[in-house]
């Protein structure tokens, strides 16, 4: 069992204030990641639109975000007079809330000394790191249904009920597939899970990461990782074109900083477990200046690099309708990451027992196709529609 | 997509219980316009939702009136009137040489088209023959107008749909056009440039450099439109079956336009009953059978490519000669005639004063405006002012076949339902 080796020579002041330091270090982290998450975003929306995005607050606009977040700040909050108010006023934080806590587990780099203290560069290693991300996650769906909920009014409404729904859904293939890293990895700790993927020697480490050894956990927690954060093209909860503005519509000021606030540290958040999960954590080229810095510019780095691909499937694809949604969810992911699973969990056992690969692999694929044949004769299936007429002539002809 | 049929008991009940009357029920009431559904159903688990006036998707100011069970729509009613402008009325207390500028602002998106219709109709009044370089620009400012107004659709319904970045795509290809309009008439928009008797001015010098250079920059958009999204599977999920109507109720509702072209019906005026030059050039008309938002997409898609080449050809045929008809009871004398010619002011005082007189008699003339049929009545009764005018808005009667098409959808489908039917409220109220 991994623990923190800060705590493990009994607590004193010292301690306590290392543990406050480092709270309050993640803290700040989040918030200005998120502020520059959002400048970024749309930067880079803009840039892939042929326009020019922010550029007037600070250097190339960067602090439009600050410059929003005051004016909101000062805004007044108006409540509906059909809302329930108390909900209506808890609703954001239990979405915010939720999103910086599941942060504190993340491992941002190796262990360093403070005041003649060993620690990890990790706000809390708990033993079941995992699960409580995905418990954290959970509660976040709360504020976003209740938030719909106690507005008293319909958009919202709708808006809160698809949120739940999809969330719900997705948490299913998001756990599954997490599942399918965890057995390989043999443990729920998020430290732990970044240990087993080994320390960094050389780019061959690369090949030990969880993305090469449990790939369709990856593709599948991905997928999934984007729905629930609610984001392009799985964001119908706050579907501006449909919703208006979903479960936020009757959200002013400070409210609707937080849940906006809330949005993006779930994608960092997610994306923080991604790394972890499959990408090595904040293993990379070691460097003898500043050892103790590169581990955190590595992990932010492969944390960005699922941050882009958010922004890039933002403004590349259309929005799927909800039932779509669903069918994705519940016929394709999740089906396929219970068989992952199973597969995963065969092979695993297979190597505790000496079973030879020449035995496990065809029944493997033997028992796996034989359970998508059932699935696939036992779903129920839409019409497929029919197109009359033939219509290729018509066609736009590239010039 | 499933019909739903309701038992009578049910039918009753909904109606008892959203006050709003049957779908088929098309008698106006006066309580059919005030706002019902704020409170929630005592029994069953149907809500109504009110989309509109505001609301980012219903292109202005359409409201509509939705029926849910869950997100599926049970019944659609569109309620219009929230920009009426009466313009046809205003029409009636101005001057025929003032009435362009009255028509343009029907339809925004394609305003040539209004411009064009209306002096259509008056010149068939007067029995004026325009000269023949007058009618190819027209045509040629009148194509260009369609694709500007279709690369708003495919801007917009991208935009409806979901995918962002379509939205500036399309505006970035419409401003090229734009930009053509703007050296031509001197506005974006609004231009009252077709005038009775001809068009205000002659095209600029080196026109024909600018409108060859736009249709290929216009070309590439469109191609670069159908690579992200007309193979996109999401693309497809969410329009590919969606708001689908029947050529027969097309028809029976007086669905025109790409709309009924979608449904298996060819029907263009430019073909059917031509007018300018049409018959001179050549293109084809695009129709599918599927009457789904899928296809509407498509149409519009490559009427974008047809209209470029009848630009094309119209860059090619340009006829010489006047841009106008110089009679000068109607149009103006040119400017410096006024100068040297006691008559040439006096014609120049009484043509914007007065106006001129139109004997009195009636017509109808119609063109295919991007959105469909394109028609207008006019009355004249030997003064300077029509006594009647009426236009015969596409966008109006396109607006009848929401509720057809959106039975049994979903709430995200009739945000691309009425995408795809692209109404301009401005042309629905007039």
């Amino acid at each position: 069992m991994i623990s923190d080796p800060l705590l493990s020579e009994g607590v004193d002041l010292t301690v306590v204030l290392i543990i406050i330091g480092k709270a309050l270090f993640v803290f700040v982290l989040l918030l200005v990641t998120v502020l520059i998450l959002i400048w970024l975003e749309r930067k880079i929306v803009a840039d892939m639109q042929n326009r020019i995005g922010p550029n007037r607050a600070g250097p190339f606009g960067i602090l439009q975000s600050v410059a929003d977040g005051v004016k909101l700040f000062f805004k007044e909050q108006s409540i509906p007079e059909s809302a329930d108010r108390p909900v209506f006023r808890l609703a954001p934080y239990l979405s915010v809330v939720p999103a910086f806590l599941a942060f504190s587990v993340i491992p941002l780099g190796g262990e360093i000394e403070i005041a003649g203290h060993t620690t990890y560069l990790q706000l809390a290693e708990i033993p079941i790191g995992v699960l409580f991300v995905l418990a954290m996650s959970g509660i976040g769906v709360y504020g976003v249904t209740l938030a719909g909920w106690a507005s008293g009014s319909k958009y919202p409404l709708l808006g809160g009920v698809r949120a739940t729904a999809q969330m719900i859904s997705y948490e299913a293939a998001l756990g599954l597939a997490i599942v399918g890293a965890v057995l390989h990895g043999h443990t729920l700790s998020t430290r732990g899970m970044v240990l087993q993927q080994g320390p960094w020697e050389g780019w061959g480490t690369v090949a030990d990461w969880f993305f090469i050894a449990v790939p369709v956990s990856f593709v599948i927690y991905v997928i999934a990782m984007v729905a629930e954060t609610n984001r392009a093209p799985f964001d119908l909860v706050e579907a501006e074109q449909e919703l208006v503005g979903g479960f936020h519509t009757e959200y002013t000021g400070v409210r609707f900083a937080i849940f906006f606030l809330a949005e993006y540290m779930n994608m960092v958040t997610m994306s923080a477990l991604a790394v972890t999960l499959f990408l090595g954590g904040p293993a990379g080229p070691e460097i003898d200046f500043l050892p103790h810095l590169w581990p955190v510019v590595w992990f932010l780095l492969k944390v960005s690099l699922f941050i882009f691909v958010y922004f890039w499937l933002r403004s590349t694809l259309p929005r799927l309708r909800y039932d779509q949604l669903m069918d994705l969810g519940w016929r394709v992911l999740i089906p396929l990451a219970i068989l992952w699973l199973g597969a995963v969990a065969v092979f695993r056992v297979g190597s505790d027992q000496g079973w030879p690969v020449a035995v496990t692999l065809p029944a493997v694929v033997a028992g796996g196709l034989l359970i998508m044949g059932f699935l696939w004769l036992s779903m129920p299936r839409r019409e497929p529609v029919v197109r009359r007429g033939s219509t290729s002539s018509e066609e736009v002809h590239r010039g | 997509m499933t019909e739903r049929v309701h038992t009578p008991e049910e039918q009753e009940r909904l109606v008892e219980q959203t006050d709003e009357g049957t779908q088929d029920d098309l008698l106006p009431r006066t309580e059919d316009l005030v706002v019902t559904g704020a409170q929630w159903p005592d029994e069953g688990n149907t809500m109504i939702v009110n989309m509109g006036p505001q609301h980012p998707s219903t292109h202005g100011v359409l409201r509509l009136v939705l029926e849910l069970e869950g997100e599926t729509i049970l019944r659609c009613k569109p309620v219009i009137g929230y920009l009426h402008t009466g313009m046809e009325k205003t029409g009636e207390e101005l001057t025929y040489v003032q009435g362009c500028t009255n028509v343009t602002r029907m339809d925004y998106a394609s305003p040539f088209f209004n411009e064009l219709v209306y002096s259509l109709a008056v010149e068939h009044l007067l029995g004026l023959d325009v000269p023949e370089r007058a009618t190819w620009i027209r045509m040629l400012l009148c194509e260009l107008n369609r694709v500007a107004s279709h690369l708003l659709f495919l801007a917009s319904n991208g935009m409806d749909i979901g995918a962002l970045s379509m939205m500036i795509y399309g505006w970035r290809e419409r401003e090229e056009v734009l930009r053509f309009f703007e050296k031509v008439t001197g506005l974006r928009m609004n231009h009252n440039f077709i005038r009775v008797g001809g068009t205000a001015a002659d095209l600029p010098d080196g026109w024909q450099d600018d409108v060859l250079g736009l249709c290929d920059i216009v070309l590439e958009g469109v191609y670069d439109y159908d690579a992200l999204l007309t193979e996109n599977p999401i693309w497809l999920e969410r329009t590919v079956g969606v708001g689908v109507i029947t050529a027969d109720e097309a028809t029976a509702l007086g669905v025109t336009g790409p709309i009924l072209r979608s449904t298996g019906v060819a029907w263009d005026l430019r073909k059917d009953a031509p007018y300018l030059a049409y018959p001179e050039v050549e293109f084809d008309v695009i129709y599918t059978d599927n009457g789904d938002c899928f296809d509407r997409y498509r149409i519009r898609l490559n009427e974008v490519v047809e209209s470029l080449r009848i630009v094309r050809q119209c860059v090619e045929k340009m006829p010489g000669g006047d841009y106008r008809v110089q009679d000068l009871k109607v149009t103006p004398p040119p400017r410096k005639r006024i100068d040297e010619s006691m008559e040439a002011l006096i014609h120049h005082f009484k043509i914007f004063t007065e106006g001129f007189k139109v004997a009195g008699g009636e017509t109808y003339q119609a063109v295919e405006s991007p959105r469909g049929e394109l028609g207008c009545y006019l009355v004249a009764d030997g003064t300077s002012r029509p006594c009647r005018m009426h236009v015969r808005a596409p966008s109006f009667y396109n607006l009848q076949s929401l509720p057809v098409m959106m039975q049994g959808g979903l709430v995200a489908d009739s945000v691309a339902i009425i995408s795809s039917v692209d109404p301009i409220m401005g042309d629905v109220d007039r």
